[in-house]
């Protein structure tokens, strides 16, 4: 089963953070990658907010491909990091040949366009832009958002660390969110796009478990979406389904949990909002999971949320101080970067509920 | 020297012959009282008792039971004689050399029965299996202690983004009117009318679907079939149990109509049959023999042969079809009941199905695909045994095409025709709503449960003929009496239990507590032709 987890703070941390929270958590992953979405960025980036950051693993042929398509395409570089790698020998890591964190100005043409086209913009080029890199085997885009940097890697996490000098904390990359996930990898067949946490358009999602209703959900969000692309893993779904109950349909983020585990059809009944509810069941019933999995999710906004299955077969814990949250598998992951928190506060949420932490730090729950 | 008569009927030509043990007959005469096809007469016959002596003759007249060789009075196997039978002196034994089939032709008219049809044994689905069973990571569910969350929809369903959703930012309020759709048991009782059946019968089954309902609470619906059903029925609570039936004769329409007013409560949808599976492309016929008052008193009609004519009259595409029955049928209920379409199974239901889907009144709230193995009514024997279409790879196809284009369970499927063909219609039900369908509808299972002994082996098959040994089909009220109706209706309670348990038997392996509708992923074939096909995992 995978660990995964999310940091959500008052002031820029640095991916160390990420890796402390993961590592005793060991247990349930085989070593087999280590991934995190960075949001809200300082360190480098920390200037380039509105523009949209591309995040890239490929190899020298995909370097001039990108390069190439980002010309025509008008978009302009404006700020880069790239990571200094460090190449110890005997390292558990089956790194790329090139990684780039790129910001880009928007082309000329569509500087004073609307939010949601760019959004639509950053979208297709993202997608363009990994067609082109399978096509020719040449790499992996992960995301292409303002100020959002991902990093995937597959190996041993703390190799990984150890490569890409995560444990240096020089202020380079720093960020207040971060969603994270070490893998564990149960196909042995490894695809580096599998690994969590999922990004689109502002969206990151990843979560541990099964979704055993994974066909059916697959089958309905092909049509639903252009951007609901890929399904490497069982968890794309959850990602997909938030997106488009959120960005879609633009529902409010209480009825992301009915889509994914309706209530059942007796309690439905008893409630005041049954009509909405019904109608939701009938409607969206192609989306619901009805596997064992618990959701961690960031939002545009920077609001993280998680919620479980309907059977909470998976288990999750909430913990903070008064700068930092996060949310683990494990309780151990939260007493490693917040021992002095007070534990009493935790939370454990039960089967229906939805704990969301908003930007402010303050803790929502209720239940579906 | 006598001519030999060769081309005479003798007993040896016939499907069943009877074995008869004189000496184990005590002439008590139950088995020719119990025979409703008067296959079997009482005859004298000369036998030899010993070597004759001066005084006394060899032989002896004594009465005996004798089996008629003659086609319009043959034995169909149905086995009353030998149940009423004290003594075990009599059974039909099947007759592997049988001429039957050419002798009956020969005399100018197509051989009619009911049943199945007698060809088509080897069943896809018993050549699937579920094979994803859930292990270790998503653990499998408890059968006996979870709780499972059993129905589909029947009625037609909005695509999300055309809910008719306000949103204020923190909830959402349903506005207007949308199509009405009902949540209901995924097993529905599929249609046999009252005429096919015998009052008993049909009242068996309406007492046991209000016994599920009420004591069970397992909503299980049933389809009137064409003809109407009692008055009593129309102005009674149950009616909110049944789907109407309207076909192509109308048959007992205008009486609905016309208690509309009285109605109690709503039915539970309408259901408009094109066509049926066992005789696809044929309409239906009531003979006049089984026209009896009560009938023609539901009906509105006199004493005759009831012909519901092939196709709906008057209506030449899909488009019409659903502008103009549908929304008829839809208004005359106020857009309050859910109205469904149920065709057989053929070449072209993907088209139809497509069709419907993309009408833009979004009027059609259900698709029910009848295939092949289907049938209960009387057909022409050459119908049953060679039209049609399996209705598995159909509904995996309707399926598949809605996927297609997102709109998959919009109009919910529902696919029936032989499930439970083997007695275990819950295996079979589990697989149909794995590829795709939101549920099934069983009918045969259901008389098979009620008594009747016919089967895909030519055994009885009698259903057209007013003569249904077990009283189930026929309206000869010497014959209806037979049937013990509070033990056919309990029959069908308990198999439908066991059917519930058996779903979640299914249900509790491969980790999931709602219907797994489209979990193809959960099943496997061992037949590569039929993975291939039906689009999954080939094993072996
Ligand atoms: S088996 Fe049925 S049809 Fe044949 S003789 Fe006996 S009762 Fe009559
Ligand atoms: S017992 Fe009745 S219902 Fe069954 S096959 Fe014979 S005639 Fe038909």
């Amino acid at each position: 089963m995978c660990r995964i987890g999310a940091i959500k703070s008052k002031v820029p941390f640095h991916p160390s953070r990420a890796l402390r929270l993961m590592l005793p958590q060991q247990e349930g992953h085989d070593n087999s990658g280590f991934a995190m979405v960075m949001q809200d960025l300082d360190g480098v980036f920390a200037g380039y907010k509105e523009q949209p950051l591309l995040s890239l693993a490929c190899t020298q042929n995909g370097l001039k491909l990108v390069k190439d398509f980002m010309d025509a395409s008008g978009f302009m570089p404006v700020k880069e990091y790239i990571p200094r790698v460090n190449r110890v020998a005997g390292l558990d890591i089956k790194a790329m040949p090139h990684y780039v964190f790129r910001a880009y100005d928007y082309p000329e043409y569509f500087r004073d366009r609307s939010r949601p086209e760019k959004e639509e913009l950053l979208l297709d080029t993202r997608l363009e832009l990994r067609r082109l890199l399978s096509e020719n085997d040449s790499g992996y885009v992960f995301s292409f958002w303002p100020d959002v940097l991902t990093l995937k890697e597959i190996g041993d996490p703390k190799d990984i660390a150890v490569y890409f000098r995560l444990w240096d904390d020089n202020g380079a990359l720093m960020a207040k969110n971060i969603v994270t996930q070490c893998r564990q990898n149960t196909n042995y067949d490894i695809v580096r796009y599998a690994a969590h946490p999922f990004f689109l358009q502002g969206y990151t999602l990843c979560a541990n478990g099964e979704n055993t209703f994974y066909t059916r959900n697959k089958e309905f969000q092909l049509s639903l979406h252009r951007g609901y692309t890929g399904f490497e893993s069982d968890s794309q779904n959850f990602l997909y389904t938030l997106h488009y109950v959120l960005h879609e349909l633009k529902w409010p983020i209480s009825y992301y949990k009915h889509v994914i585990t309706p209530l059942p059809f007796e309690e439905i009944q008893q409630r005041s909002d049954r009509r909405e509810l019904d109608l939701i069941r009938q409607s969206l019933g192609h989306l619901e999971i009805n596997g064992p999995n618990t959701i961690i999710a960031m939002l545009p906004d920077s609001r993280i949320m998680t919620c479980c299955d309907s059977k909470k077969l998976r288990p999750v814990v909430i913990g903070g101080d008064e700068t930092t949250m996060a949310i683990a598998s494990e309780v151990c992951g939260l007493q490693a970067i917040l021992p002095h928190r007070d534990e009493s506060r935790d939370i454990y949420p039960g089967e229906r509920e939805v704990v969301v932490i908003t930007p402010e730090l303050e803790v929502e729950r209720w239940k579906q | 020297m006598e001519a030999v008569k060769t081309q005479d009927v003798t007993a040896n030509d016939l499907s069943w012959q009877i074995q008869y043990q004189h000496d184990r007959c005590t002439l008590c005469g139950r088995c020719l009282a119990a025979c409703s096809f008067r296959a079997i007469e009482a005859v004298m016959e000369k036998r030899l008792v010993g070597l004759p002596t001066e005084n006394q003759p060899a032989y002896r007249i004594m009465p005996a039971i004798r089996q008629k060789n003659s086609l319009t009075e043959a034995c169909v196997g149905c086995g009353m004689c030998e149940k009423v039978c004290p003594n075990q002196a009599i059974r039909p034994v099947k007759n592997p050399y049988s001429r039957q089939n050419l002798l009956a032709r020969a005399g100018g008219s197509p051989i009619k029965r009911g049943g199945r049809d007698n060809l088509h044994q080897d069943r896809t689905l018993d050549k699937i299996v579920v094979g994803r069973i859930s292990q270790m990571t998503d653990p499998s569910l408890d059968a006996e202690r979870h709780t499972f969350d059993i129905l589909a929809p029947f009625g037609r369903i909005l695509p999300p983004h055309e809910l008719p959703f306000k949103n204020d930012g923190h909830s959402l309020q349903a506005e207007g009117q949308t199509p009405p759709v009902n949540w209901i048991y995924p097993v529905i009782f599929g249609d046999m009318s009252i005429g096919a059946l015998s009052a008993r019968a049909w009242e068996a089954l309406a007492l046991a679907v209000a016994y599920l309902n009420e004591k069970h609470h397992m909503p299980v619906r049933m389809s009137s079939g064409e003809g109407g059903m009692p008055q009593k029925l129309l102005g009674s609570e149950q009616l909110k149990y049944m789907i109407l039936q309207i076909a192509s004769g109308h048959f007992g329409w205008n009486r609905i109509i016309q208690a509309i007013p009285r109605m109690k409560a709503d039915p539970a949808g309408i259901l408009i049959k094109i066509g049926q599976g066992a005789k696809p492309g044929d309409g239906g016929l009531l003979p006049a023999a089984k026209v009896a008052e009560h009938i023609q008193a539901i009906r509105g009609v006199p004493k005759a042969d009831l012909l519901s004519p092939p196709n709906h009259q008057g209506l030449y595409s899909i488009e019409e079809s659903v502008q103009k029955m549908f929304l008829s049928m839809n208004a005359a209920f106020k857009f309050r009941v859910p109205v469904a379409i149920k065709c057989a199974a053929s070449a072209t239901s993907v088209s139809v199905y497509n069709n419907l889907l993309r009408d833009p009144y979004r009027i059609c709230g259900g698709f029910l695909l009848d295939g092949i193995h289907g049938g209960t009514g009387a057909a022409n024997e050459v119908s049953m045994d060679h039209t049609g279409h399996p209705v598995i790879s159909k509904t995996r196809e309707c399926y598949l095409a809605a996927v297609k284009q997102g709109r998959q369970g919009q109009i919910p499927l529902w696919a029936g025709g032989g499930l439970g063909l083997t007695g275990n219609a819950a295996a079979d039900a589990f697989k149909m709503i794995c590829l795709g369908a939101n549920g099934v509808f069983i009918s045969r299972i259901l008389i098979q449960l009620m008594g009747c002994i016919g089967n895909e082996q030519g055994r009885c098959n009698a259903c057209n003929t007013g003569k249904c040994p077990t009283g189930i089909c026929t309206q000869d009220p010497r014959l209806v009496k037979r049937l013990d109706v509070d033990r056919a209706a309990a029959n069908i309670v308990d198999y439908m239990l066991a059917l519930d348990y058996e779903l979640r038997k299914l249900m509790a392996p491969i980790g999931n507590s709602s219907l797994p509708v489209g979990r193809s992923d959960a099943l496997i074939s061992l037949d590569k032709d039929v993975a291939d096909k039906l689009a999954i995992q080939y094993a072996c």
